[in-house]
């Protein structure tokens, strides 16, 4: 993003729950969970929306579908839209987080035994091999080096090109496509027409699998639910398993690493200690809350959060920092701590819709960082060109000058 | 207190029709929790000995499907 593009959007004023200060969310929204728990928020889109801040009242709006609808306040969203119906209908086909009980759990329960954790052990040498392909380069050409754009950003795609099956020929046309999805700095009009492209390079790719379906998600999905699930649907379970997978992991890599660099101490146990990765990454998800707030609700019916009225029909946020730093739930909860071991926090989300790839996303993580930090092990970062991104549904760094 | 409790074991219970296939319970403790071939919890044992491990995994269920009961 240009610097006055940055300054223009800064200026339309995000909601509360978006605004940070490096790592922190800001002081506001911590004021407004520890005060009138539940508020009125105007967001950027100009519509008014509840905001809802505590652990406990979060749990259980994510945990009621039915009263917290994803599918009305998607349709809401998509008014904003030129589309026809069809269209509509077309772009929502497959993406889990348009829908609600029972469509959400027709194609969720298609798509979870491609996620178990055995699965995913299956995926790891791969993984390990894509993070090692990319130190190696990263070694090679030696500092400085852009962490996001070396690092950050290319291994979650490739983890991705290898779940959906994506052919190796494909994939340097495939990254440059997922880099140019997230750049923000594109025109509008061109950003759209990326989008595109990259629907129907996932509608090459389930044509391929229809034809011969192969090991890889896509192709068991083919053989198992070949019946059930139309062409769409298949091409749009693709493109949010992008959509979800690729720019989240990659904030995460990117965001956590500067995290430990800026808490050297603790830094220095995740690269150590092979037992502290799994806790440390727990930590940091619940720390960094990259995700801000996940999909908008809408009340299905007149209800209560905390003990405030809400009509039927307004739209929920759950402000997913502000839950993770709640100090009703975690003790000293502004505080890195990656030895804390905590559990229940809430960056994958929480109820139906919690992260279906959370165990992908875990495993990313647990070989990326302690790789990362033992290959260089005086990694350091360039001071001053740290550039925190966020307008933008995942809170992430733009850019990451890293030496060693 | 019951029998199960007594003997310092508890009474895990698992809701396969709630259960989204997150394998949390599987990481917190995969000597009690399994997932079956649609990715859905299956239980190794019922009366788990009573363990931190167990009760983490139950309170970090994201779906809610498990739970620990009396017999
Ligand atoms: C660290 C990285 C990640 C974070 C922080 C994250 C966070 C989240 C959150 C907060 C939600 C819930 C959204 C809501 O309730 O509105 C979600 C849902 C989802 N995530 Fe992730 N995610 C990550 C990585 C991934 C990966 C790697 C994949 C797949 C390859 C993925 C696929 C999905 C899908 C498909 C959903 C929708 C599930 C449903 O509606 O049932 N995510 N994620
Ligand atoms: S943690 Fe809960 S939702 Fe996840 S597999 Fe276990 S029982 Fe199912």
């Amino acid at each position: 993003m240009s610097q006055s593009d940055t300054r223009t959007r800064a200026a339309i004023e995000l909601p509360v729950y978006m605004r940070r200060n490096e790592f922190e969310p800001v002081p506001e929204l911590a004021a407004l969970r520890d005060g009138p728990r539940v508020a009125r928020v105007r967001t950027a889109f100009g519509i008014d929306v509840w905001a809802v801040t505590r652990h406990e009242d979060v749990r259980t709006v994510l945990s009621d579908a039915t009263t917290f609808s994803n599918t009305l306040g998607l349709a809401r969203m998509a008014m904003m839209d030129d589309l026809s119906d069809e269209e509509r209908a077309r772009m929502r086909a497959g993406n889990l987080l348009a829908f609600d009980p029972p469509e959400h759990t027709r194609l969720r329960r298609m798509l979870t035994p491609e996620f178990t954790i055995r699965r995913m052990r299956r995926l790891e040498p791969r993984i390990r091999e894509i993070v090692d392909e990319h130190l190696d380069v990263m070694a090679a050409k030696g500092p400085p080096s852009d962490l996001v754009a070396d690092f950050a950003l290319p291994v979650p795609s490739l983890v991705i090109c290898e779940l959906l099956g994506v052919p190796y020929a494909d994939r340097d046309a495939f990254q440059r496509r997922t880099g140019l999805l997230l750049d923000m700095s594109l025109p509008m009009a061109e950003r759209r027409r990326v989008g595109l492209e990259s629907r129907e390079y996932m509608a090459t790719l389930v044509t391929r699998a229809q034809a011969d379906p192969g090991e890889d998600l896509l192709g068991m999905l083919v053989r198992e639910h070949g019946d059930d699930l139309s062409f769409d649907e298949l091409a749009g379970i693709a493109s949010l398993l992008l959509v979800a997978g690729h720019e989240t992991t990659s904030n995460m890599l990117g965001l956590g690493t500067l995290a430990l660099l800026r808490h050297p101490d603790q830094l220095a146990i995740v690269r150590d200690d092979p037992a502290a990765v799994e806790p440390a990454v727990e930590e940091l998800l619940r720390w960094l809350s990259i995700v801000h707030s996940g999909t908008m609700k809408t009340t299905t019916v007149d209800t209560e959060i905390g003990g405030v009225a809400i009509p039927k029909g307004d739209t929920v946020m759950c402000a997913l920092p502000a839950a993770n730093r709640d100090p009703a739930s975690i003790d000293d909860p502004e505080r890195l701590d990656v030895t804390r071991g905590a559990i229940g926090h809430l960056a994958f989300g929480h109820g139906i819709h919690h992260c279906l790839g959370a165990p992908l996303a875990r495993m990313e993580m647990r070989i990326a960082f302690p790789a990362l930090l033992r290959r260089f092990p005086t990694l350091a970062e360039v001071p001053g060109a740290a550039a925190f991104r966020s307008f933008h549904v995942v809170y992430g760094m733009a850019r990451m000058e890293v030496t060693w | 207190m019951s029998a199960a409790e007594q003997d310092g074991q508890v009474h895990v219970v698992a809701d396969r029709d709630t259960c989204i296939g997150a394998g949390m319970c599987v990481m917190s403790a995969d000597d009690v929790f399994d997932q079956d071939d649609d990715g859905l919890v299956t239980l190794l044992v019922e009366d788990p000995p009573d363990s931190t491990a167990v009760h983490r995994a139950v309170a970090g269920c994201p779906s809610g499907a498990l739970r620990i009961a009396p017999r």
